[in-house]
Order: C-alpha cells, then structure tokens, then sequence
C-alpha cells in the first residue's frame, strides 16, 4: 500500500486521522516523551538537584567507568556493575513473573466462575471489583495494619485457626517481605485480570461450547481445547497490561516495605538515588535503563507469545 | 452613573474580602508525630489571631526518610506551595543553598538557644534554621513491672537484655501473653541509623564516620554491639521490630505490650495522657552503656527546626511565623503538650515544665551530651551513607549475613562513596 497508488479518498482519510490524532500526540509528547528525553539526556550528566544548572556532561560514566587508581588498581564503577541495582532487577522481575502468574490463574478462575448463570451475578461482579477500585496507597496502608506483628487481624485469625503458633513479623522479615508485597499485590489486580478475561469469555459464541459439549467433551477439554484457545490473545494483552505495571511497581512497595534490600524494585531504587541522595544522574541513569528493561522484556513477550497487537492472530 | 457605583461597590467589596492590609497565607509542612500535629495547630492559631495571617499545615507521613525525598522534591523544582518547612537536624547542609539565611533576622533572639544547635543549623556562616525542639532519646521502662519483679534499672545492654527476659518470661507466665521486654527502632530507615549509632558507639565502636572525615565502622566492637543487638530479635524484642519506626514501637509501648523502650522524649507526654494504658506505670532512664572498659551510655541528637524556603513568595512572614513557633513562649506551651525538649537554656529552669514534664529537666544533661550523627561530616553525602549504614546492620540484625562481613562490606562502600573527600 505505497502513497503513490492512493486514491484521494484515502489520502483525505489519512490526513483526517492525523488530524484526529494530533492533540493526542501532542500531549503524548508532552507528557511523556519529552520528560522521557531529559531523564536520558540527565543521565549522561553529574546533575544535582541541589543545583541542576551546574550539571556537566560525562558521557556514559554513570552506567560504566573505569578508574585506574595510581596504585595500579583497576575500578569498575557504575550502574550496570552496581549489585544493589542488579538486586533490585531481580526482585523486579521476580516481583512481576509471581505476581502476573498468580493473578493470571485466579483471574480465570473468578471469570470462568462469573461467567456462569446464577441469581445475584450483577452484585458478585461489582463486589469483586472493590480490590481494584481502591487507590494502592490506601489499600496498602491498610494491609499494612492487617499484617501488622503484635495488632494484625492475619495474626490473629491464623493464631485463632491454630495455623501459626507465633505472631509472624509479615513485612519485617526477610523471609516473608515480598511474599507480604505478592499478596496485597495479587489481592489488588486478579480482579482487573478477571474483568478482562470475563468481558473475552463473553464475546465466545456459546454454539461452540454446546456442540463440544454435545460431542462429548468433560468440562475440562471444553475449557482447555475450546475456550482457552479462543480466549487467549485476549488474555495475552491482559498479561501484558499487568506485567507493564507489575515490572514498574513502586507505590506498594514504598508503603508497606520501603527500604528494605529484600523488595526494593528498579522503582524504588531510581526514586531513592533521584530525591533522597545526591545522585540525580545516576538515578536519571536507573530509570533510563528501567524503561529500555521493561521494553526489552515486553518485546520479547510479544515474540515469544507470537502475539500481534494489530488483531487477529 | 448606576453603573460607576456598582463598580466601585465591587471594588470596596474585594478590598474588605482580602481583609486588612499585608495579611498572607502561608503553608507549612510537617511530619505527623503523637501529637505534634494538633499542637502545632494550636500554636498556629495564636499566630493567626495575632498576625491576621492565615497559615495552613500540610501534613506529611512521619518517617523522617520519606520527608526529606519530598522536601528534596519541592524544592528542587522551585515550588512556592511550601513556605516554612520542619527540617530535621540532619538536613541544614544538604538543603542550605534553597533556604533563606535567617541570621539577620534573628539576631534578637538567637543567643537564648543552645549555641550548640545553632551551630548545627548554621552552613557556610548563614543561620538557614531556627530550632524549635531538640531530641535526645530515653529508655523508657515500666516501674511498675520492674518493682514486681525486683528488678533494678538496667545501666547496661547486657542488664537490659537480663532484665527484659526475666521480667518478659515471669510476666508471660503469669498470663501476660502479648508482653515483650523490648522495643526500638529497627525499620531500615534514618532512625535505624539512630538506634544503631547508640549501640555502636556505647560499646566503644566508633562513630561511623568519624569528624576527621576518617571510616571507623569496621571493627570488632562494632560488630559484637550488632551480634548483641541480633540475639534480641525474636528473645527479647518481637521479630516486627525489624519494621518497626517510632510510632509502631509506641504502639506496642503504650499498650503495655513491652518491658522497655527506646525512643524520643515526645513519649512521655502522651504514654501519661489520660487514656493511655500505662499512664503513671513508667518512668525514663538514661539508655545503657556497653559492659567494656570506658563504655559510656551514648544518645543520638535529633531535633527539629523550621525552616524559609527560598521560593516562598512571602519570606518577611514566613520568618516572622519562624519567629513566633520558635519563641519562648510557644516552646514552652509546646513542651507542656508534648514533653518535646526546648531549645532555649532557660526554659529547662521552668518550675511549671518542671512539674508537668519531669523528664525535661532531667533530660538537659543527657541532650548536652547527645551524640551528633556525622551529618555535619558527610555533608551532602549524608543521606546515601547513612543509608548504605542502616542497610548494613539491617540485613546483620535481621540475619542476613555476619555483622563482621557487612560491617568490611560497609567500609568499603564507604570509602567509595567518601572517593576523594566527604
């Protein structure tokens, strides 16, 4: 489809859609790709907040140095050999394949589950809705209270039900901080996944289901020959929704477990080097290689799933 | 003719509404302590009816970490929304270049504080923060429980350490469940920092960093105070202190659920309010000493200031506001409501804190020799140091790795950041 062999109507149709689209790209621009450009262009820079002005250009050296020292030593310096960065990728990435994976089953399970005929389904799918709907800070804030070591109603319960014999130290040990963070996470967004996967499930033509079912099929080659191969480019952009906002997780974390080594995210980390050190450059630097992760990851989940996001399959 | 006195009626009318001449409204922001808020409030009403100003306080979460990254924020991008900020005794030399120098301004009044703190608040020869209360934290235990038991004071971590499981398991046995023998501050954050300094220092371990600009962290002393401190979690103080800031030990504190505490002053108005479970059952002691030879009992300084930022775009008032909290007169009412300490000499001679707030007068020795953290060193390298040390003797208390392998670890990382001068 070459411009040359256009017919004037769909030039005219081409110019109108840009027309169209121009205040949003306007704004994208703006908002986005803009303050994009200057966490880039800062990075390669020794800017300070103190004193943004003064920043000089340094080229690559808050990714990678080198310092030889006069002694003959040699010192590598940076972010991309710096272990509290590559330790807050891990968590990340480890935060986001758990969690997405999780919310991705239950999230079925609950739009399989509201999918089917029962008196009062309109009432049970708002219900479900609640998690989502409440801001994360509030809903972290609140977790917090409810994982609380000596006053939390989970201690309690599970002391109560003869499941723990100690009150356990949910966000304070490092054994159980991300599994702390996981929960409240999975709790807050199966519902957004479930929602996603409902509204594919909806669209399914219900003859299909019948003549499987005709043919024999248990329910369970129903769902997993029929159904889930029709849902599932609509569950791959879900999982991709999810793990976009799952690999930049900040908010959660900073409430419920804000310095600790075992949960701190790209987020965390680029958010602490930016404002809390002096260090806006090197966590310019952070968030730079934190968008170029998250889009090398998603390019490669889009490969891997074999997924188009122009439709059809 | 109609219309000409219609218009100057709207006019008188918009002069009135913006009230006397001269009248601003001013923000101030503050982190949210106990009952620091809802003085600070009333405090503020004076000033408003005094000044005819009208001043609004934004409140922000209390983890003194958390306030210095927004604060950062604010100023960084210039914001004239924040007039006075409550800064921490920590922050005069990283924020100085974006506060108003207040020497000129208070030269009347400087010389009733501490020269001592001032001093802190003072960067390159400008005043760019008047105190309005200093901190140096207590032990804070329960008379009554101890008497019960026989127990004395402990002057010692080891005494403390003794005495907190003694009294925790003879009280568990009798039905006191949820008791424990000790709490503090054991989140990874600046008040980490504090509590750890404490033990490293009372056990002859140095101060980190020391004001030479000279790396001390990495020494045998140091790292038995934090293999000391590790053998509590889960014996003597409960595993959550590992996430625990000053409100959350309070609340397991103030609720009778522990034998001791470390924390500020602020407690002790509030742990004798009226509702409070333990008013009139505790009492403070200075905080204890390492058993070793020379170890003395060490305190961390804190304290609060107020601060102009330098895009405020009303800087004669909000230095007169700085004024007014400052002084005398509402130090004093602060310290009746909070037991928070004062900053000014003669109020710790003041017969009625004296008799409300008992713990002041006896805290002006204990604040004298307070123990600086190496903020005035590190300069503004402070934040990231202090940081890379409470993460060190998190991971040591909450067990991952020895105290001697992230204490060497520590130095290092130190010496890097240190490069060729703090």
């Amino acid at each position: 489809m070459t411009a040359a062999r256009q017919s004037p109507l769909a030039r005219r149709r081409v110019r109108t859609a840009w027309l169209f689209l121009a205040p949003m790209l306007f704004v994208l621009a703006v908002v986005a790709v803009w303050p994009f450009l200057r966490t880039v262009y800062y990075s390669f820079t020794d800017a300070s907040l103190a004193d943004l002005d003064a920043r000089q250009w340094v080229g690559f050296d808050n990714y990678f140095s080198v310092l030889s020292m006069p002694s003959g030593r040699v010192l590598y310096d940076g972010l991309l050999v710096d272990p509290v960065w590559w330790r807050a990728v891990w968590n990340t990435v480890r935060f986001a394949v758990v969690s997405v994976a999780c919310e991705t089953v239950l999230g079925m399970v609950v739009a399989l589950a509201l999918n089917a005929e029962f008196r009062g389904r309109g009432i049970v799918r708002a219900a479900i809705l609640i998690p989502w709907a409440i801001p994360t800070i509030v809903s972290a804030k609140m977790w917090q209270w409810m994982l609380n070591d000596q006053f939390g109603i989970i201690n309690a319960a599970l002391l109560g039900l003869g499941l723990i014999h100690a009150k356990i130290a949910w966000t304070a040990s490092a054994d159980t901080a991300m599994i702390a963070v996981l929960i409240v996470d999975i709790w807050k967004t199966t519902p957004f996944m479930a929602l996603l996967i409902l509204a594919a499930l909806q669209m399914l033509p219900r003859e299909i289901v019948e003549v499987a079912k005709l043919d024999g099929a248990s329910p369970w080659q129903v769902f997993w020959w029929v159904t889930l191969p029709l849902i599932r480019p609509a569950v791959m952009v879900a999982v991709i929704f999810r793990a976009l906002d799952a690999l930049r997780i900040f908010d959660l974390i900073y409430v419920l477990t804000p310095n600790n080594v075992q949960t701190k995210s790209m987020s965390v980390f680029a958010r602490e080097n930016l404002f809390e050190f002096d260090k806006f450059a090197y966590g310019s630097a952070a968030s730079t290689l934190l968008f170029l992760i998250i889009g090398l990851l998603t390019i490669a989940y889009i490969r891997i799933g074999r997924l188009s996001l122009e439709g059809g399959r | 003719m109609k219309l000409a006195s219609a218009f100057l009626a709207l006019a008188v009318g918009v002069l009135l509404a913006a009230g006397p001449s001269g009248a601003v409204e001013l923000s101030i922001v503050s982190g949210d302590t106990g009952n620091g808020i809802k003085v600070l409030r009333e405090i503020l009403d004076r000033y408003e009816k005094k000044s005819g100003n009208k001043v609004d306080i934004v409140v922000i979460p209390p983890s003194t970490t958390d306030q210095f990254g927004q604060f950062r924020l604010w100023l960084a991008a210039g914001s004239s929304d924040i007039d006075v900020y409550q800064t921490d005794v920590i922050w005069a030399p990283q924020l100085a270049s974006q506060l108003v120098d207040l020497t000129a301004a208070t030269r009347d009044v400087v010389g009733e504080h501490f020269p001592s703190i001032i001093k802190s608040q003072t960067v390159n020869g400008r005043l760019v923060a008047l105190p309005i209360f200093t901190d140096a934290p207590a032990l804070y235990y329960r008379k009554d429980l101890l008497d019960k038991y026989g127990a004395k004071v402990p002057t010692t971590w080891k005494e403390l350490a003794d005495t907190a499981k003694l009294v925790m398991n003879k009280e568990r046995a009798a039905g006191n469940k949820d008791i424990w023998g000790f709490v503090f501050q054991g989140n990874a954050y600046e008040g980490l920092t504090c509590n750890a300094l404490e033990w490293v220092m009372s056990n002859g371990g140095g101060g980190i960093i020391e004001p030479d600009g000279g790396i001390s962290i990495d020494n045998p002393h140091a790292a038995a105070a934090l293999d000391m401190v590790k053998g509590w979690i889960g014996t003597i103080a409960p595993p959550g202190v590992l996430a625990y800031q000053e409100e959350e030990a309070r609340g397991v504190w103030q609720t009778g659920n522990a034998v001791f505490m470390r924390n500020w002053p602020y407690a002790y108005a509030l742990g004798n309010s009226e509702n409070s479970p333990i008013k009139g059952k505790f009492d403070v002691a200075p905080l204890p000493a390492g058993s070793g030879e020379g170890d003395r009992p060490v305190a961390t300084l804190g304290g609060w200031n107020l601060a102009v930022s330098k895009y405020s775009k009303h800087p004669e008032a909000a230095i007169d506001l700085v004024k007014f909290i400052a002084s005398r007169e509402m130090q004093k009412y602060r310290t009746l409501k909070t037991s928070n300490l004062p900053t000014i000499a003669a109020l710790y001679d003041d017969p009625d804190i004296a008799r409300q707030q008992p713990i002041v007068p006896r805290w002006k020795q204990i604040f004298l020799n307070a123990q600086p953290r190496p903020s005035a060193t590190a300069r503004i390298k402070y934040n990231e140091a202090s940081s890379q040390f409470w993460t060190a003797v998190h991971n040591t208390i909450s067990g991952q790795g020895s105290a001697a392998d992230n204490l060497a670890d520590l130095e290092a990382r130190l010496t890097k950041l240190k490069g060729k001068g703090w």
